[in-house]
Formats: C-alpha cells, sequence, structure tokens
C-alpha cells in the first residue's frame, strides 16, 4: 500500500514549482492512495532479466551538417514574452534570494 | 456539399464545380450555426482560411499541378503551432500565445495547400479522454450533445462528426486520436512513431506522442496521411524512410489471405455487450472479405495502463517545465522584488489544471530519487514486455484488432471526478504507444443498447502503416454496403441545415 501525505505532496509540488492551496493538497494525498496502488502493479512483472525500453526507435546520436539555417529574428523570438527590455526577456530577480 | 468526403470535394474542385473559397465558405456558415452547440473550435481563422483558399483558387485558375487536398478545409488541434495564430493547447497559461513559426506539420499542409479553418478544443495538453480537461470548457459529442466526444481530440472529432470539416489534425499519446474518432463514429490514424514530423506539436509526452490524420472516411485519411507524414531534420526521432504507401492500400482494400489476429486481453470483461456485438461482425464482415482471422494472445497488455500512467506523467513533468512564465505564456505575480521562483509557483498554480497538475505531481514523485527504480524504472520494463508481446503476436497475424474503446461515449461530467474510471478508457489503445506501432479506429456501427457509435481498431507492425488502411478500406467498404448509407447519416440533425 502506497501513499503521499500531504506534507509529500506539498514537497513534489514545491519541486514542480507549482503553488498549492490547503485544499489541493489534502486532495491530491487522498488521489494518490488510490492512483499509486493502481500504478504500483508495474512492479509485479518488471523483472531484473528485462531490459528497460525508455523510447520505441533504437536511435543513439542524430546528426545533421554544420550548416547555418535562418531561424527566427530577435523580434520574433520576442514576440510572446511577458516582459521585454532592450531586446531581451525581461525576468523577475533571479539572484540574491539566498 | 459540406456532407461529401474529402475526396469527392476535391473531385469537385479539380472538376472546376466549386471553388476552395465557396467550399471553405460553407463550412464557415456551418461552423457559425452549429459550433455554439458543439464548441469544437477555440479559434476560427475566418480571413485567413478565406485567403488561403482565395490562393488556391488562382493556382488552379492559372493551371498549376496541385496536390490532392489541394483547397479542402481541415480543422487543426491546438496543440500545433501554427504561425500568427493563437495556439494554447486548452490551457490558460498560453491564452493568447501567437507562435512565431510553423509547425511541420502545418507547414506540410500549407504546402499541399490545405485549407486551415481554425483550432480545435482539446484537453489541456492532450491529458484526458473526453475534452472536458480543456480550460476553455467542454466539447459536446454531436451524436448526443449531453456526452463527451472522446478525447484529447474531442475538438476536431466533433467537427468532423458536425461536418465542420471533412479533415482534421489530431495527436495520439494514449489513444487522443483513436479514441475520439470511435465515440464520434468518424476515422483517425495514429501513424507508426516517428512516421509524422513532432517538430510544432507542444511536447506531453515525447516517446509516445504522435500526430496523425483524422476524417470520415479511410481514403479520406489515408490523403490526410501522406501529406503530412515523412522524414523532417527538426525532428529527430522522425523516422528517414520512404512513407508507407496508404492511398494505395486504402485504395485497394484487399485483404484476401491476410492474417487478422484477435487480441484474446483487448475484449471481454469490461467491454460493453454493444461493444463486443459489433467487434465480431465485423470480424465476420473481414472472414468473408477473404482475411483469415486468428486468436493472438498478449499477456503483458494488462500492465499497460499502470505503465502509461507512469511514462507518461514523468515525461510531462519534464516537458512541462518550460512553462515558467519568463519568455513566453501567462506571467502571474510579477510585482517589484517578487523572486522568478515566486513568479513561477504562481503563474504554473494560476495556468494549470486540476489533470495537468496531478500528472506532473505524480511524474515529479515518480522521478524522484528512491522512487526511480520501482516505478519509472518498472514502467520501462513492462514496455519491453508490451513491445515482446507485439512481435510475437505479429509473427502470427499481419495486423492486429480489438475494440477501440471498452464503452461508447460516456455522458459529460460522469467521470470527471474519478481520474482511474476515467484512465480506463484507453486500455485497448495505451498498448499501440507503448510500442511506436501504428494504430487505426474507424466506426463498426452503432450498440444496440444505447444507439451510439462503436470503434473498431486496427494494429499495424512499425512502419507497415499501409497495411491497416487495407483491413480499414475492406471493413468500412463491407459495413457501407451493408449500412447502404455512411454512419453518420444516423446522427441527429444539428441546429444548421443540411
Amino acid at each position: 500500500m502506497s501513499s503521499l501525505s500531504r506534507d509529500d505532496v506539498a514537497k513534489l509540488a514545491g519541486l514542480a514549482r507549482i503553488e498549492m492551496s490547503e485544499e489541493e493538497l489534502v486532495n491530491l494525498s487522498n488521489e494518490f492512495t488510490v492512483i499509486l496502488d493502481a500504478v504500483a502493479r508495474v512492479q509485479e512483472v518488471a523483472g531484473a532479466d528485462v531490459e528497460p525500453t525508455s523510447h520505441p526507435l533504437p536511435l543513439r546520436n542524430v546528426f545533421r551538417a554544420d550548416v547555418v539555417v535562418p531561424s527566427l529574428t530577435p523580434e520574433e523570438a520576442l514576440s510572446g514574452a511577458p516582459a521585454q527590455e532592450e531586446q531581451r526577456f525581461r525576468v523577475p530577480q533571479i539572484l540574491g534570494e539566498e | 456539399m459540406i456532407r461529401n468526403s474529402a475526396s469527392e470535394m476535391a473531385a469537385k474542385l479539380a472538376a472546376g464545380e466549386t471553388t476552395s473559397v465557396a467550399l471553405t465558405q460553407a463550412h464557415l456558415d456551418r461552423i457559425t450555426a452549429v459550433d455554439a452547440d458543439i464548441h469544437a473550435f477555440l479559434y476560427v481563422d475566418t480571413e485567413g482560411a478565406l485567403a488561403q483558399a482565395a490562393a488556391v483558387d488562382a493556382k488552379r485558375a492559372k493551371g498549376e499541378k496541385l496536390s490532392p487536398l489541394a483547397g479542402v478545409p481541415l480543422a487543426l488541434k491546438d496543440v500545433m503551432a501554427q504561425k500568427g495564430v493563437p495556439t494554447t493547447c486548452g490551457s490558460k497559461i498560453l491564452e493568447g500565445w501567437r507562435p512565431p513559426y510553423d509547425s511541420t506539420v502545418v507547414a506540410n499542409l500549407k504546402k499541399n495547400d490545405v485549407v486551415i479553418l481554425g483550432k480545435t478544443n482539446m484537453d489541456e495538453f492532450a491529458m484526458g479522454s473526453s475534452t472536458e480537461n480543456s480550460a476553455y470548457g467542454p466539447t459536446h459529442n454531436p451524436w448526443d450533445l449531453t456526452r463527451i466526444p472522446g478525447g484529447s481530440g474531442g475538438g476536431s472529432s466533433a467537427a468532423l462528426a458536425a461536418f465542420e470539416a471533412p479533415l482534421a489534425i489530431g495527436t495520439d499519446t494514449g489513444g487522443s486520436i483513436r479514441q475520439p474518432a470511435a465515440v464520434t463514429g468518424t476515422v483517425g490514424v495514429k501513424p507508426t512513431y516517428g512516421g509524422v514530423s513532432r517538430f510544432g506539436l507542444v511536447a506531453f509526452s515525447s516517446s509516445l506522442d504522435q500526430a496523425g490524420p483524422c476524417a470520415r472516411t479511410v481514403l479520406d485519411t489515408a490523403l490526410l496521411h501522406e501529406a503530412i507524414a515523412g522524414h523532417d531534420p527538426k525532428d529527430a526521432t522522425s523516422i528517414n524512410a520512404p512513407v508507407p504507401q496508404v492511398v494505395a492500400a486504402a485504395k485497394s482494400g484487399d485483404v484476401k489471405g491476410m492474417k487478422i489476429g484477435v487480441v484474446k486481453e483487448l475484449n471481454g470483461d469490461g467491454y460493453q455487450p454493444g461493444v463486443r456485438a459489433r467487434f465480431e461482425e465485423s470480424l465476420e464482415l473481414l472472414a468473408k472479405a477473404g482475411a483469415e482471422i486468428v486468436e493472438v494472445s498478449a499477456p503483458n497488455f494488462e500492465y499497460a495502463l499502470a505503465a502509461y500512467y507512469l511514462i507518461a506523467p514523468s515525461e510531462c513533468s519534464s516537458n512541462l517545465a518550460r512553462f515558467d512564465a519568463m519568455r513566453y505564456g501567462l506571467r502571474v505575480g510579477d510585482v517589484d522584488g517578487a523572486s522568478a521562483e515566486s513568479v513561477m509557483n504562481l503563474t504554473r498554480e494560476v495556468g494549470f489544471g486540476k489533470e495537468v497538475k496531478r500528472r506532473i505531481i505524480l511524474g515529479t514523485y515518480a522521478l524522484s530519487s528512491g522512487y526511480y527504480d520501482a516505478y519509472y524504472g518498472s514502467a520501462q520494463k513492462v514496455r519491453t514486455l508490451i513491445t515482446q508481446d507485439f512481435t510475437k503476436a505479429f509473427e502470427k497475424a499481419d495486423v492486429l484488432v480489438s475494440p477501440t474503446c471498452p464503452t461508447t461515449a460516456f455522458k459529460i461530467g460522469e467521470k470527471a471526478n474519478d481520474p482511474l474510471a476515467m484512465y480506463l478508457n484507453d486500455i485497448a489503445t495505451i498498448p499501440v504507444n507503448m510500442a511506436g506501432i501504428g494504430g487505426m479506429s474507424l466506426p463498426s456501427g452503432l450498440a444496440d443498447e444505447d444507439g451510439l457509435p462503436v470503434g473498431f481498431q486496427i494494429m499495424s507492425p512499425v512502419m507497415k502503416d499501409e497495411r491497416m488502411y487495407s483491413v480499414g478500406a475492406a471493413l468500412e467498404a463491407a459495413l457501407l454496403s451493408k449500412w447502404g448509407a455512411p454512419l453518420l447519416d444516423k446522427a441527429p440533425v444539428l441546429g444548421g441545415a443540411r
């Protein structure tokens, strides 16, 4: 029986950068008890002898020729920016947060 | 005219019996007449569509050689970037965003002169099976407005069933093309993974996501498939090989001597009686058409749903990290002195809906140290076992078949508060995505108990997509001669004139 406490959900929400209300934390914690039980079934057949598959195609590295191709102009790249300044994305304070 | 198939419309355009402008306007009028009830569209690009149509008409007038679908209108799932046209993915976090570039699918559509009418509704970031998770309200099934049109691509399937468009684009991560097709009596194909470029498809689960064609007939679906498929250097996972000859397969519809494998595990308990009855009937028709029906077993499919709900959320928790309020989309709480982290936290709280948050948290957990091996790692092993089941089954059969979904369309709101019940909808469609093979759903009739459409699923090996089109075309022809008219003729009349 797997479960996640309200505090576990709060920690995960912090890692995922999502603010959550007390009600959301409690609801998710309750739901996860049921969901984790259902998904934990994968452990029944995942033996040590089974290779994992991360992707349907057996790809390694995919290269292209190192040539310059047209790309977005600065105006286009900034066209959806919530805020901009001097042809750059303007973002909230990142440094000095401890 | 709007009730014609896309190929019939294309033939009329080629013969000069109508123009793309007239055809496009007829669909725009239909959208105006019925979409208040259906809500298939999040954005209708009236001006852009008519301009594109006029350009095709001009090319045709000059005698230029045009592609088979030139001038035919299409509805585009809102998960596909289209330059200058709002692209929301059904989410508040992208409200108002207009991409500065075209996805490769859109570029291919434009190259083929397919007219893009607008963007269709979907579960937020393609997470859901009912389109109820759209931040912009649900889409209604044209067969019964109180029921869901499937999901995540419910806007695209409803637009087809309501004759708002003869062609549509969907994306399929666990069944988001096939399940909506099944519950609306339309056709939808998830091509082999890598068959259609993912460039400009807003990512949900990159190892599972695949764009594909939707229409009302198998041939129309094949024509659209060839228009959008092919190698794309902008998508590293795009397959560099010739596109399977799906149009030729759909035209021939020859199944003589083909072995069709019935997957034992994708039937029986949990499948509605009317769904099973239509499935059995379709098998009989295919046998009559000359196919050999065999039974195959895929014992690990019972773990597919569990593995999917670890792999997809894990990849989504990583993919959706890009919605950080910095470069595009919504930004909340950017007051003097606010930190970037608090802006991200607040933006993602407001911008994401309940299901998206649920999956991000689940994925974050499944990938966290200490739990990674037990959850994500085990799910990846199940993925191997499912792929092995397919490999063995395809040794016995050329294609595999099953009902597309266990039930017909359920009521809007019926499963909204029970995530596990909702996830069960995808039980028969998910294995295909796990293995990266092709899958089609086409209508096999109506369930006796509720009179709602039932889907028949055909699965084909990697890059053998033409096989599902052969079988689909054969079944479609047999059913059409049995019914005497297309299934959608039985759908109720909507607000607008026929």
